[in-house]
């Protein structure tokens, strides 16, 4: 077992790192957020005194420990510090999702019997009041935005400000009252209360003790080194796990300063005025960065261009390199260094990325190349694997080990199993307490002995010893010879390539595998125009000759990929077709999210996947499609079905 | 109704409604031969919402510029805080208090959100050219204050990602309410808004009506607007005046004046003998 700093009695809650850190980093700045266009700053010994405030102020309020208290609105210290001051007087915060609609709030506001909200501005407080009928336990909404609610009646409504003054001239008893309670509070205690938005059914409430989150918090970071000069921008919703874990469990643990944005909208602007040593954002966060830099570059002067595609290409060899330390030539450091100074530095200035240190990114497949450029302009993005459950850490990637399909290496503290079915189990101090009031779900997902389901299958990465998460467990199914069949972790490799724009993998209880692409019209089209290849619509684009080769070579690569995988090297495609059509929600194909139902195409499409499988060159086929205004009609095509090169592991390992 | 009264009374939403910050007597401009207003009396009382509506060239931007300024009534009187309005420039009477957005956008397309707005803080700013040349000590404490409440426009706006964006760039609704922040920076006493929400989509429009009743609310600013949307002046003005033809023909609260015989006809297009 790798060791873990030991939180030690001193340190076993949040408001005990709170008085730790306003006495040891007193003067360092705690909090930022912008308002009015300038940058304010809390430093710690001003948060401990505003927090303390704040909880002796809710203590007059009437707050009982075991409270629960909601807290709704977009990233503000207020709303942080709400949180905190909840904590030292033993009651319990409920971020909520402030996007949610009211009825969605309700379930978790009358499920958590919450007695108190504060609500970010009238938005949120007009949802309460919306709800106040359904709702008997909440007691009072504060509120911190007094603008537009002048009007409402303020026997229900309080101001934030109000709220912490009242803290402020408190008499003895209720500062001595105050006192005993958060004397009284200890690590067992709950931390804080998150609901999972569940794909199905209710949302959960996953109960963390100060312990889980302290645990979590000091062993990640420890991995990266976190220290009290790091910074990070709290932009992600404060219901997140993440958001919990970054801008509170690992910020007071470590002394970090947490900015909070002006807006919603802003967020680029401020993240690049604050230049963040520590960042997490998702994949399509980096997507959509890179597809902007992208469109800005196709505007920019032809030298300009000629510069971004020189040092970029060079940029992508030795880029990562650097990043991992590896040796490379004194000239190629020389030209880096150049490039840096000429485009990269500049560029992850624009992108306000230039002073991270530690990035991450999580929650679904990364694109290689979006990876690799983020990389190899000296970012040094990492991936991690976590959840809600574990208080976010299961898995993180050290710096030097970073690859863009594993996950990492169980996060220190952490110890992993992989089932039978593939299923991976984490079992870790971190792990939550339980869901509240779902003993049934709380016994379903963490056994006896502390071992959680993940939901998710995985294996260990024989060669770099990082756990690969390959699908949802109950997606993975078994080949006719009893290896893995895992359709998502196929289809994302295939979906990488642009032109490729949906692919379902075929072959659970099967010999081997097959797949249905269907391309992309945009970018296949493109590509069309440039090879000179005529088309007149998208069935005669897809059954092109050049078209099902590019593919081919598409496929080709993936299954030299997969070859690579000796667990899943039995998924490589071994016959493939481009369906005439593009898949469509309103035909049932794939759902509004874009997901793909494969169960329902491979019914639709039954004597397409018959032909997949009984060696035939070509098959006529008619589908049924509707049209948007809900009328439906018939196309008949004639499709041909290529066989692709597979590959073995040996020929691979030489 | 009785006119110059010191007596407030109280909306049912619970804003106070002063007695008249404006009354105009018996207005009558002409253009040669036409008569684009005849004879219009009316009040704005300090703390309303007061919406002047009627058909196309019925007169009511005609009416807003002579409140403004801009053009000068042949006959009439324009009482402004309990004094009577002697021919003024547009100017000296934004000095007095009163601003104004137009019906096409008048901003100055490449300038910054944050410049736009600031031109707005012309009436409050006295330092001169020398001073604002060498900068330290006055003119810049003078620029500091006026940044503070000009960002406290934007806030209010919730325009903050646009504020060094070139205004010529912004979309049609964003550069109405670009418009609105420049008349707010003057910190007026009447503001006067002709179309606010022409050309807007439902959202906009709704974004805007929560606007215009903030600023109504928060600053307690007396808001003159003319509008052609009547759901809109149903749901945010306190009173009403109906124009056509140049000739005042209803006034009273939004329900009264939508009961009016004369006002259905004007918007129904019953023929005029």
């Amino acid at each position: 077992m790798v060791s873990v700093p030991s939180a030690g009695r001193d340190y076993e809650t949040i408001p005990k790192l709170l008085i730790r850190n306003s006495e040891r980093y007193g003067l360092n700045v705690a909090y930022r957020y912008k308002q009015f266009g300038i940058w304010h700053s809390w430093n710690w010994s001003e948060t401990a005194i505003q927090i303390k405030s704040l909880a002796v102020g809710m203590v007059s309020l009437g707050v009982e420990p075991g409270d629960h208290i909601a807290i709704i609105g977009s990233n503000r210290p207020e709303l942080y510090w709400t949180i905190v001051a909840a904590q030292t007087i033993g009651a319990v915060p409920v971020p909520v999702y402030q996007d949610s609609v009211a009825e969605e709030m309700v379930y978790i506001l009358d499920h958590c019997a919450a007695k108190y909200v504060f609500a970010e501005d009238q938005e949120q407080v007009d949802k309460i009041i919306e709800l106040k009928g359904k709702l008997k336990t909440i007691k009072k909404t504060v509120f911190l935005d007094p603008r537009g609610l002048r009007k409402y009646d303020k026997s229900f409504l309080i101001d934030f400000n109000t709220l912490i003054a009242s803290g402020q001239i408190a008499d003895q008893e209720l500062i001595s009252s105050f006192e005993k309670r958060s004397a009284k509070v200890t690590g067992d205690d709950t931390c804080v209360m998150l609901y999972t938005s569940g794909t199905t059914g209710n949302p959960k409430g996953v109960v963390l003790s100060h312990k889980n989150i302290i645990a979590a918090s000091a062993s990640s970071s420890q991995f990266d080194s976190l220290r009290p000069a790091d910074s990070a921008l709290a932009y992600l919703p404060m219901a997140w796990v993440g958001d919990f874990i970054f801008s509170i469990g690992q910020a007071y643990w470590s002394g970090f300063c947490v900015a909070c944005p002006e807006s919603a909208e802003t967020m680029q602007t401020d993240l690049r005025e604050i230049g963040p040593s520590y960042f997490f954002a998702p994949p399509r966060y980096f997507e959509g960065l890179l597809t902007s830099v992208m469109i800005r570059m196709e505007d920019a002067s032809k030298l300009k261009k000629k510069l971004f595609q020189y040092f970029m290409h060079f940029a992508k060899v030795v880029g990562p390199k650097l990043l991992d330390q590896k040796r490379v030539s004194p000239l190629d450091k020389a030209l880096y260094y150049l490039g840096d100074k000429l485009l990269f530095a500049p560029l992850k200035d624009t992108l306000g990325l230039r002073n991270v240190r530690v990035g991450y990114t999580a929650g679904e497949a990364i694109g290689p190349e979006i990876f690799d450029f983020y990389r190899s302009l000296g970012i040094n993005l990492k991936q991690l694997y976590g959840q809600t459950e574990a208080s976010v850490f299961i898995t993180q990637q050290p710096d030097g080990e970073v690859r863009s399909d594993t996950v990492g290496v169980p996060t220190p503290g952490v110890e992993l199993k992989i089932a039978d079915s593939g299923e991976v189990f984490y079992k870790s101090d971190a792990s939550f307490v339980e869901y509240y009031k779902n003993p049934k779900s709380t016994k379903e997902t963490k056994n006896k002995q502390g071992w959680v389901a993940t939901g998710d299958a995985g294996f260990i990465d024989p060669e770099s010893k990082h756990l690969r998460i390959i699908d949802r467990v109950k997606d993975v199914g078994k080949m006719a010879d009893g290896s893995f069949f895992a359709p998502k972790y196929v289809e994302n490799k295939l979906k990488f390539y642009p032109t490729i724009l949906e692919a379902v993998v075929f072959g659970d209880s099967r010999e081997n595998c097959t797949v249905f692409i269907n391309i992309d019209l945009t970018a296949v089209g493109n590509w069309a125009e440039r090879n000179n290849i005529a088309y007149a619509s998208y069935q005669e684009l897809a059954g092109n000759e050049q078209v099902y080769k590019m593919i081919e070579a598409h496929i080709k690569e993936v299954n030299r990929s997969v070859s690579q995988d000796s667990m899943l090297s039995s998924c490589q495609i071994h016959r493939f077709l481009v369906l005439h059509k593009e898949l469509d929600a309103d035909d049932g194909e794939i759902t509004r999210t874009r997901k793909v139902r494969r169960g329902f195409i491979e019914k639709k499409y039954s004597d397409l996947v018959n032909a997949l499988y009984d060696g035939s060159k070509e098959v006529s086929t008619r589908t049924e499609v509707t049209y948007e205004d809900g009328r439906k009609g018939q196309i008949s095509a004639t499709i041909s079905i290529w066989d692709v090169e597979v590959f073995d592991k040996s020929v691979e390992a030489a | 109704m009785n006119d110059i009264d010191e007596r407030s009374f109280t909306t049912p939403d619970g804003r106070t409604i002063g007695s008249e910050i404006l009354s105009v007597k018996n207005i009558t401009l002409k253009f040669g031969g036409v008569t684009a207003l005849e004879d219009i009396s009316f009040d704005i009382k300090e703390g309303e919402i007061r919406a002047i509506i009627g058909p196309n060239g019925a007169g009511k931007s005609s009416m807003l510029n002579v409140i403004n300024g801009f053009y000068h009534p042949q006959q009439g009187e324009v009482w402004f805080r309990k004094k009577l309005r002697p021919p003024l420039k547009p100017y000296q009477i934004a000095y007095q208090g009163v601003a104004r957005t137009f019906q096409n956008i008048a901003l100055f397309k490449g300038m910054s959100t944050l410049d736009n707005i600031m031109t707005g803080r012309f009436t409050h700013m006295t330092s001169g050219i020398a001073a604002q040349a060498i900068w330290k000590g006055f003119a810049e404490r003078e620029e500091i204050e006026n940044r503070e409440k000009v960002e406290q426009i934007i806030d209010f706006l919730e325009i903050q990602k646009i504020r060094r964006t070139e205004v010529g760039r912004l979309p049609y609704g964003l550069q109405k309410r670009v418009e609105l922040g420049r008349a707010l920076a003057a910190e007026p006493k009447l503001l006067l808004l002709d179309e606010p929400m022409a050309g807007m989509n439902v959202e906009e429009k709704e974004d805007m009506s929560r606007f215009v009743l903030d600023v109504n609310e928060e600053f307690g600013t007396t808001v003159a607007l003319i509008e052609h949307d009547m759901g809109v002046v149903m749901d945010i003005a306190d009173r009403v005046v109906v124009m056509d033809y140049g000739k005042k023909i209803g006034d009273g609260t939004p329900a009264e004046v939508r009961s009016s015989q004369i006002v259905i006809d004007a918007y129904l297009g019953v023929s005029h003998e």
